[in-house]
């Protein structure tokens, strides 16, 4: 692969916490290719969500750069919110607005942003919502939905925005079982579309149907990476063996 | 016979030392204490005061609450972000400023006002709602600042993910919600404010309390003059709450 894929590059990222008492990441480097659907996997602890939120400067990195689409996004001089724009994530807990109508969750930030009027920014959000199943719902409030119907609208509202990558950060892991899986095909379905995706999961399914690479984090580095059927298959290090028998 | 003469009968009755029954003493003490020589004027002055002193200390404590809140909590939420010495150093004031207010007595701040600060001022209701303005704002800035926290911090990170600046996720996402948990310490704190205006007596402002104190000192007891006040007070504070109250309803009707 040529090296203009690349849409975004990690070099040597590290991230510290309580001035250097925490090392949550300790030099991780990795390029994230267009269309790529990048599982990271790894023990509670490990790294994960500080690498994930690294990458839109929700964490601000201790050290190592992050370049997303040419420009090095930890240069303090670069309008970070521009970036975040064309970055979408999803939560563990949704982080729907409460205050707000479904729609309105998912027309604020265009409407402000991409300075879409109103209509526009409806049209887009409902056949999103279409998408989703879920245009019945697109006036009622957060709190009148389900965790599944929850995480779908976070998705689109993230979508809503036209982002290039989207980052995902255990999207299934505070639904009740039975909600998991509409979640995973909205995932499955954005993938098969060429989304690029950085998906953070204990999901192994997920990442053996549509991840392109496995990232297995473990004390802040990356342990080892491959595709998902050479790394599930053939483990090399004793820790991602301990790590797979445990959740596979 | 009118009420007034009969009134005026009984004062000189009582003076002359003949006992009175309960309902012609009551009748006595209740015209003595609001009507003779015209006392509700004082009463009505003092009001007047004291309402003057809780709102222009309302509106001070307001915008200075408002004022130190936001930069505590710029400060606190955007130091990685931004890091600047100017902002450090008003953390640094704001933080002091709290401190000491919430440290120290209302009474005494309000002394050091009146006799220290402005010892040759004779704007008293002036000199008044300044020390209850600074000392409120302490008190509505940390009210603020916890409704701000209070707010769960995914909301933030949610605005920030998007795209949108510290700003408008402030002015779209986390305010309104903070709202809902400030309005009910806000009218307390207000409730509470125009209550402690009472003790301005102590700098010699002619406030309703005040009003009482010159009537029973000059009728010689009788507690119908503080049973009077207070039942203003009680006035005073019951239309507040009940005004919080629709506010707060429609508030929350305006979201759900
Ligand atoms: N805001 C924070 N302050 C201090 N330590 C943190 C913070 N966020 C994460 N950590 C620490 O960094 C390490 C990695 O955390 P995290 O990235 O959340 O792991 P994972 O998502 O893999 O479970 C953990 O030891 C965690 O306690
Ligand atoms: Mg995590």
């Amino acid at each position: 692969m040529s090296g203009k894929d690349v849409l975004i590059q990690v070099r040597d990222l590290e991230k510290h916490f309580d001035g250097g008492s925490i090392r949550a990441l300790n030099g991780v480097s990795a390029d994230i290719r267009r269309g790529e659907v990048v599982v990271v996997i790894g023990p509670s602890g490990s790294g994960k969500s500080t690498f994930l939120r690294c990458l839109n400067l929700l964490e601000r990195p201790t050290g190592g750069a992050v370049v997303f689409d040419g420009v090095d996004i930890t240069d303090p001089k670069v309008n970070i919110d521009l970036h975040r724009q064309k970055m979408g994530m999803v939560f563990q807990h949704f982080n729907l607005f409460p205050h707000m109508t479904i729609l309105k969750n998912m027309t604020l930030a265009p409407m402000k942003l991409l300075k879409k009027s109103r209509e526009e920014a409806e049209e887009k959000a409902l056949t999103l919502l279409d998408r989703v199943g879920l245009r019945d719902r697109a006036d009622a409030y957060p709190s009148q939905l389900s965790g599944g119907q929850k995480q779908r609208i976070a998705i689109v509202r993230a979508l809503c925005m036209e982002p290039e990558v989207m980052l995902f950060d255990e999207p299934t892991s505070a639904l009740d079982p039975e909600m998991v899986g509409e979640v995973l095909e909205v995932m499955k379905d954005l993938a098969h579309e060429g989304m690029t995706m950085v998906v953070v999961t204990h999901e192994m399914g997920f990442a053996r149907e549509v991840g392109t690479r496995v990232i297995f984090m473990d004390g802040g580095i990356i342990l080892e990476e491959d595709r998902p059927q050479e790394l599930f298959a053939h483990p090399r290090s004793e820790r991602l063996k301990t790590f797979l028998a445990k959740v596979l | 016979m009118g009420w007034t003469a009969w009134c005026e009968q009984l004062l000189i009755q009582a003076q002359g030392g003949s006992a009175l029954g309960p309902w012609a003493e009551l009748n006595k003490d209740f015209y003595q204490a609001f009507v003779q020589e015209g006392r509700w004027k004082m009463y009505l002055e003092g009001v007047g005061n004291t309402l003057k002193v809780a709102v222009l200390a309302l509106i001070l404590g307001v915008v200075l609450g408002l004022l130190v809140a936001m930069v505590r909590t710029f400060h606190d939420q955007r130091r990685e972000e931004r890091p600047g010495f100017l902002l450090g150093i008003l953390n640094g004031i704001c933080k002091v400023y709290t401190t000491v207010i919430r440290g120290t007595p209302m009474m005494v701040q309000l002394l050091i006002m009146a006799f220290v600060g402005f010892k040759s001022s004779r704007n008293l209701v002036g000199v008044a709602a300044l020390a209850f303005g600074i000392n409120s704002g302490a008190y509505v800035a940390e009210i603020i600042r916890g409704g701000l926290m209070s707010v769960d911090a995914g909301q933030m990170e949610a605005g920030r993910s998007l795209g949108l600046n510290y700003i408008q996720t402030m002015r779209h996402i986390i305010i309104p919600q903070a709202v809902k948990n400030i309005l009910p310490a806000l009218g307390n704190e207000l409730i509470t404010l125009l209550k402690e205006t009472s003790i301005v007596t102590v700098i010699g402002l002619r406030d309703l309390t005040k009003a009482a104190q010159l009537v029973t000192s000059k009728t010689y007891g009788g507690f119908m003059a503080l049973f009077g006040v207070a039942l203003v007070y009680l006035a005073m504070v019951m239309v507040l709450s009940w005004l919080m109250g629709r506010l707060e309803r429609r508030l929350r009707s305006s979201e759900r």
